[in-house]
């Protein structure tokens, strides 16, 4: 039985199991201890993959050379020629700005990752072990640089499992876990200032992790599980009408 | 048009493209040559298809047609048909562990006979879900499913390997 979920635990990563598949190898790999050893090394794996994988990067000279190579396939106004210099030097600028952007912004997401992977699988996931909201966020007070609220869920189906304290970039932060169904769902909360690059509002697939990040009031959000987008996105929601004043 | 969608594929497909030809300048010719074909050929583009995979497709045919493609791709005819039992051998991946060991990684990634390496690439580094890698490559789903853990496979042994030395 356990061969069988093993065979599959590649395509489960690569987020390609169909939603039965899915919620099996979930309820499996609560049980197996080896399945779940494996699928926290195979995930090593591929995370060591992506970044050992962008490795190279082309060369200005190249950009410059293929971008003025599509502007001459367009009809040449001398308006454009004259403003092509300055449109290649802001387009390297951009790239390369968007570039590094990129790359901050997916190793926060691969550290994240490897954060919500280990909170889930330790023995003790988290240090204040409550469902209320009015427990676990005084809980943080004295501990971390800044305050923030948490959202009321009586009308939801998400459940607060509880915190504990996460280090991203040796600054310190919140990491909350919330359960909906069988699925386990972190939230966590960095000071923006602290961040290796500036974290823009987007939702998207990270490590087959579904995600959603956004900033408010100088804080970085970031909720990260292997449930549906639906589910992380409902959940980014309510804790943005919570932040609200 | 084009190059609104062509210009922000450019970093990545040029990865893409070092990576198989494994030297700068023939990836420097393979990319020009990708988007010189890509734009002349942007008519026959169907607007709502997926256009990485197309552009991802032009790149790869180009280079698979180049002598050092033709050279490349004639190495790997056989190995599609050299299915091992997919055992998960020692697993080798605690040495991620250690950044340090990013190039010996690296080196792995490289030494893979192309039809495995590039299917890895568009997996993990690409991120492109299974039907993505299909058009791309213009095989089955099922081809790249098995490709890729052959591909991973590999990698596990050329690494368990080098840790051994």
């Amino acid at each position: 039985m356990a061969d069988l979920f093993s065979a599959k635990i590649a395509t489960y990563l690569d987020g390609e199991l169909n939603g039965e598949e899915m919620r099996a190898m979930d309820t499996h790999l609560r049980q197996c201890s080896s399945c779940s050893a494996d699928v926290a090394a195979q995930l090593q794996t591929k995370r060591a993959i992506k970044l050992a994988g962008a490795r190279y990067s082309p060369s200005q000279n190249l950009r410059a050379k293929l971008e003025r190579q599509l502007v001459q396939k367009q009809p040449a106004r001398w308006q454009e020629w004259f403003w092509f210099p300055v449109f290649a030097v802001l387009l390297i600028g951009l790239g390369l700005y968007f570039s590094q952007g990129t790359r901050s912004r997916n190793q926060i997401y691969g550290e994240l990752a490897d954060l919500h992977v280990a909170t889930l699988a330790s023995a003790n996931p988290v240090d204040v072990i409550s469902t209320d909201r009015h427990t676990v966020k005084p809980w943080f007070q004295g501990k971390i640089p800044f305050t923030f609220n948490l959202p009321e869920l009586n009308n939801s189906d998400f459940t607060l499992i509880g915190g504990r304290i996460a280090y991203l970039d040796q600054s310190s932060g919140a990491q909350l876990i919330y359960q909906i169904r069988k699925h386990q769902i972190s939230v966590f909360i960095f000071q923006n200032k602290n961040l290796p690059g500036k974290v823009l509002s987007s939702s998207g697939k990270h490590l087959s992790f579904s995600t959603e990040s956004w900033n408010e009031d100088g804080l970085s959000y970031f909720v990260i599980g292997d449930t549906n987008a639906e589910d992380i996105h409902h959940l980014a929601e309510l804790l943005k009408s919570a932040a609200k004043p | 048009m084009f190059a609104e969608l062509a210009m922000p594929l450019f970093d990545q497909l040029y990865n893409f493209a070092h990576w198989l030809t494994q030297n700068r300048s023939d990836a420097d010719d393979l990319v020009q040559e990708t988007y010189s074909k890509a734009l002349r050929g942007f008519s026959s583009f169907q607007p709502g298809t997926n256009f990485r995979a197309w552009i991802y497709r032009i790149l790869r045919n180009t280079f698979l047609t180049s002598r050092t493609g033709l050279k490349a791709a004639a190495t790997v005819v056989n190995l599609d048909e050299a299915v091992d039992e997919l055992a998960v051998a020692d697993n080798p991946e605690s040495i991620f562990m250690d950044q340090s060991q990013q190039q010996i990684l690296q080196e792995a990634i490289g030494a893979l006979p192309l039809h495995y390496r590039e299917v890895v690439l568009l997996c993990d580094v690409e991120e492109m879900p299974y039907k993505e890698i299909a058009e791309t490559l213009a095989v089955p789903v099922g081809t790249v499913m098995s490709r890729l853990a052959r591909a991973r496979q590999q990698l596990r042994q050329t690494l368990a390997a080098k840790l051994v030395r």
